[in-house]
């Protein structure tokens, strides 16, 4: 069964972020690795590059599939995770204790629009059947 | 079966040869070829006798699977049977020893080839004018999304810029719109696996190039409302592209042109019996209806006032996609296998193919989960096994055949399923192959709940075992002179 975290917000494409102030850390969910398999390559964007809500900021490149990342929030990329790009794989040995992109929220009012913990983990539950 | 993993370069010996050259009478001497023509380093190619080569190759390709060999269910690949009859006529000599830069008057019947090869498919598809050109479906893919842009900017309307592509497409399709410089918009399937078109209506402006199909779809599900759809993005301007890749059920029966498409490719390769797989040679031709027909890339096979047939270009076309005329020896096997099965005969094949499928899956729906229950066309989807308490995974199962000797089907697509298995049993096989077929998949869902572990580490029967597919993805070696940098001790 896969995890979720207690004080992260989801949003429907499988992204997580973590809010502390004004900046978040976006990733992928434990239910969205257990999904691709094996991770191969993230595609990441580069500091300074504005990412919107709903729109993709990037991609995540398993054995089985790519997929595009969305963004749970728009505002400004402040950082990416450079250990993604040469161990990718650390997204499947632990999704939430590494973040993609790390981001200014510019519009924080956004975050309404996601779910909590257990709004996510009922959403699973019904994607899958 | 004999193991044998050698590589051609392994068996390398210097100074051994197979060949003798001729006496160069070359008057000029190398030294004369321009110095930015010239390689800096020596090419490195194995050094091997005839014997070398002949075994070496006899005992790889001993070691193959393919269509000859096996049951080959590859979904959305339409991996039918091909007739020796085509191999025989595009050995011959009057077609195989010409040169693509003689002269039209010397090619007559070549181009008759390639001419009566354009008007079959039209026939079969309702479309008004086909190029053969194409090397491949994406690349037909690509030559049809030019022909669209090309379309628009005749008409000086150049603010056409968005393709829409359904969520169950081929990954190829919103590929090649990119590659052809056009923005992909995602369109949403329902739970019954089609096109949703209250998703597809906002869509729908002044800057939609076109809408990329494919139907039936990847599920092998008939868009049903296509004549609605057709009617929506063609009063916003769009034109409609016909991804030809599951053309075979409607093969004979229903044309893309009276669905209302303005614009498709088909897969000889697929639908008309040509030799696939391997990296081809595939064939892709592209097909459009009649407002569109002169923008179809160059060169194009026209009748003269001569009374002869040539090779001519176009002031409105979309430049040239190839050097030549394409894969001519593939488009000579297809229009064989057209004039083989004839006109009442072409429509038995989707029949069959639609058959076939239904069968299939009506016969593994208890052990594997099948989604949508409809009936479908050359193939369906399951979403991975019945039971899921198991831990097998799709995967699993694709193995596991293998040792059954069964080709896998495609596996985790279309990406709407996480389990996708998708099945494609084609017409050519028969009843008895099939029942093999499903008594192995009902054996497998078996297995997965009596020793769930035999399952994870199949398969176990073949030359090599489960492959190691995240190495070969983060650090694919493709060359020899990589492989030796890896052998070498650190």
């Amino acid at each position: 069964m896969a995890k979720t975290i207690e004080g992260l917000f989801y949003s429907e494409s499988h992204e997580w972020i973590k809010v502390e102030g004004e900046y978040g850390y976006i990733g992928i969910s434990d239910h969205a690795q257990e999904a691709m398999g094996n991770i191969v390559y993230v595609d990441m964007p580069e500091e300074d590059d504005e990412v919107a809500q709903g729109e993709d900021f990037g991609a995540v490149e398993s054995v089985k599939a790519a997929s595009d990342l969305i963004s749970p929030v728009s505002g400004t990329v402040v950082e990416v995770n450079e250990a993604l790009g040469d161990t990718p794989e650390l997204l499947n040995q632990n999704a939430y204790d590494n973040w993609i992109i790390k981001v200014k929220i510019s519009n924080p009012a956004e975050l309404d629009n996601l779910m909590d913990a257990t709004a996510y983990e009922e959403y699973c539950k019904n994607e899958q059947h | 079966m004999k193991y044998y993993d050698k590589l051609i370069f392994e068996l390398s010996r210097q100074g051994r040869v197979g060949y003798t050259l001729p006496r160069n009478n070359w008057e000029k001497s190398a030294d004369e070829i321009p110095a930015m023509l010239c390689r800096s380093v020596e090419a490195e190619l194995p050094q091997v006798s005839e014997l070398d080569v002949v075994r070496h190759y006899t005992n790889l390709s001993n070691m193959n699977f393919g269509v000859d060999t096996g049951f080959y269910p590859l979904g959305s690949c339409t991996m039918k049977y091909n007739p020796k009859i085509n191999e025989e006529i595009a050995a011959m000599a009057c077609f195989r020893d010409i040169h693509p830069l003689q002269p039209d008057c010397s090619v007559q019947g070549v181009l008759e080839v390639y001419d009566g090869l354009c008007r079959s498919l039209e026939a079969i598809t309702g479309m008004a004018k086909f190029t053969l050109n194409p090397f491949a479906g994406a690349h037909g893919e690509l030559t049809g999304l030019m022909v669209i842009r090309r379309y628009h900017e005749l008409r000086g309307d150049d603010k056409r810029t968005k393709v829409i592509v359904p969520d169950s497409a081929h990954g190829t399709n919103p590929a090649s719109a990119a590659v052809c410089g056009l923005n992909v918009v995602e369109v949403k399937s329902t739970a019954d696996g089609c096109i949703d078109i209250d998703a597809l209506r906002p869509l729908l402006d002044d800057t939609v190039a076109g809408i990329m199909m494919t139907n039936p779809n990847t599920l092998g599900l008939f868009e049903t409302r296509i004549r609605e759809i057709a009617d929506m993005v063609h009063a916003c301007g769009g034109l409609l592209y016909y991804d030809g890749a599951n053309f075979n059920p409607l093969l004979g029966k229903v044309r893309p042109g009276d669905m209302g498409f303005d614009v498709l490719h088909l897969n000889l390769h697929k639908t008309f019996s040509t030799p696939h797989g391997g990296g081809g040679p595939g064939s892709g031709p592209v097909g459009v209806a009649k407002h569109l027909a002169n923008c179809l890339p160059d060169m194009r096979v026209e009748h003269g006032d001569d009374g002869m047939l040539h090779c001519v270009s176009h002031p409105d076309a979309t430049g040239q996609i190839s050097g030549f005329m394409g894969n001519f020896g593939v488009i000579l096997r297809a229009y064989a296998y057209i004039l083989m099965l004839g006109k009442e005969n072409i429509k038995l094949a989707g029949r069959l193919a639609t058959l076939n499928a239904n069968y299939v899956k009506e016969s593994l729906k208890d052990c594997y989960k099948l989604p949508i229950e409809k009936v479908c066309k050359h193939e369906f989807v399951f979403d991975g096994l019945a039971d899921k308490s198991t831990g097998v995974t799709t995967l699993d199962v694709a193995k596991r055949l293998l040792d059954y000797g069964f080709h896998a089907p495609t596996i985790y697509f279309p990406l709407l399923f996480h389990q996708a298995i998708m099945i494609e049993p084609t017409e050519t096989e028969s009843k008895e192959t099939i029942d093999a077929f499903i008594e192995v998949m009902q054996r497998i869902a078996g297995e997965a709940i009596e020793m769930p572990d035999e399952l994870h580490t199949a398969p176990h029967t073949t030359p090599v075992r489960r492959l190691d597919e995240t190495t070969a993805a983060k650090h694919p070696v493709i060359t020899y002179a990589e492989l030796r940098l890896c052998n070498q001790p650190t």
